[in-house]
């Protein structure tokens, strides 16, 4: 299926002003997806760890575990036609619990812990469904307008089954007062969609007295049925 | 279809995507055992040996230190072999942080049959994301050594009009190194797809 622009950010969102001088100023050029896109590459639980998916300790010394607020992250991987894509790669990243992340650029005041790395992934399973364990990022400032705070949030970076689904975006939190307030966020033009990138807290998954839960479902490029005769199906 | 799903918005990978594509290369060590789409080639992947080099200038001409770049190929045969252990078509390399210059060694891929009869010449697609870029941006890479067959490729027939098709074409450099410097703005600005 076609990408619906109205709902995706513009490459240049002044507001968020790294845009700018990264923005390409012609048009894209419109192609129909070939072969190389209706196909992508596959990854496997061979190629991950056992503790790949949770950033509670995947870091952490020995005996000891991150600092912060202990949560679950989960949901499903659909496509626009909602069904689940089984076997996909996510990768997250985050800032620590008090807004830092461990990155040789990031000089903000606010301490590293040495029980969190901040890297994660996951591959699907058979429903498109998936988990990982993690702690509450928090909200650090950035140099943008001056004084611009980035909301509470966890970078996705997702992997479908063919190379035109590929999704980079973010989690946010319910309730953030900073969400409404974010030049990246607001580089959305659709109400709705910035609604859909916010984590609803779900109490069903809670683990009593151990972890809150958040629930984050994606949705990737829909696969129509097409000609391709190995591959029923294309973008 | 109404009853359609809307695809999830992008968001930029911001500044520090290496922490969760490449931590390894970002001196996060001893949580993943390897960074993905690090390494490409095996003892024995057939194939020509080839390595793909550049650098992404912004609308300053500065480089892009902080972006990561991953490709998607076919083998030498123009199959693609997701499943093979001897060539996955898949690599991921981070920028220098220092001169933005990144680097893939791999091999040539062969010319892409598509179900209409039609065949793409060899070509290599390169995808970015980087702090101040909203969405991934999606370009492909050509052969200079293949001019007479791109005349008919049903991709490059689309890039109308034609000044700007060099922009898809890499530099021929020694030890067979090909050179894909790509600029975001300016009058040499990369011809990017909408997919």
């Amino acid at each position: 299926m076609p990408r619906d622009w109205t709902r995706q950010p513009a490459a240049r969102a002044p507001a968020y002003r790294s845009s700018s001088m990264r923005s390409p100023e012609h048009a894209r050029i419109s192609m129909p997806a070939t072969p190389t896109e209706n196909i992508g590459p596959v990854f496997t639980r061979d190629s991950l760890g056992p503790l790949d998916h949770d950033l509670i300790v995947n870091h952490a010394r020995p005996g000891q575990t991150a600092m912060g607020a202990r949560l679950i992250v989960h949901g499903r991987l659909l496509d626009q036609t909602g069904r689940g894509v089984p076997g996909a790669l996510i990768e997250v990243w985050q800032a620590n619990a008090s807004g830092r992340y461990r990155h040789k650029r990031d000089g903000y005041l606010a301490p590293l812990d040495p029980d969190f790395g901040g890297c994660g992934r996951v591959i699907t399973d058979q429903n498109g469904a998936y988990m990982f364990r993690t702690i509450m990022p928090a909200p650090y400032p950035w140099p943008n307008g001056g004084n611009d705070w980035r909301p509470a949030h966890i970078h996705f970076s997702v992997f479908g089954q063919c190379f035109a689904q590929r999704l980079v975006t973010q989690m946010y939190f319910e309730g953030d007062p900073l969400i409404a307030r974010c030049p990246i966020v607001n580089a959305v033009p659709d109400q709705d969609a910035i609604a859909r990138l916010i984590a609803q807290p779900d109490m069903e998954a809670t683990v009593p007295m151990d972890a809150r839960a958040y629930r984050f479902d994606i949705v990737l490029r829909g696969r129509r049925a097409s000609y391709f005769e190995n591959r029923p199906e294309g973008i | 279809m109404s009853d359609d799903l809307h695809e999830t918005a992008s968001q930029t990978a911001g500044p520090y995507v290496h922490i969760g594509c490449m931590p390894n290369a970002c001196g996060i060590t001893g949580v993943f055992a390897e960074d993905l789409g690090a390494q490409m080639l095996q003892a024995e992947t057939p194939g020509q040996r080839i390595a793909i080099e550049g650098v992404i200038f912004d609308g300053d001409g500065a480089p892009l230190t902080d972006a990561v770049v991953e490709i998607w190929q076919a083998d030498e045969q123009g199959r693609y072999t997701t499943r093979s252990a001897a060539f996955s078509g898949w690599g991921r390399a981070a920028a220098d942080a220092e001169t933005g210059r990144w680097r893939f060694e791999t091999i040539k891929p062969g010319a892409v049959p598509c179900p209409d009869g039609t065949v793409m010449v060899p070509h290599i697609t390169v995808w970015i994301i980087a702090r101040g870029i909203n969405i991934g941006l999606h370009t492909r890479m050509y052969f200079p050594e293949d001019y007479d067959m791109q005349a008919h490729d049903p991709v490059l027939a689309r890039v109308q009009p034609t000044g700007r098709l060099h922009t898809l074409i890499a530099e021929p450099g020694p030890d067979a190194t090909y050179n894909f410097n790509i600029y975001l703005q300016g009058p040499k600005e990369t011809v990017f797809f909408d997919v």
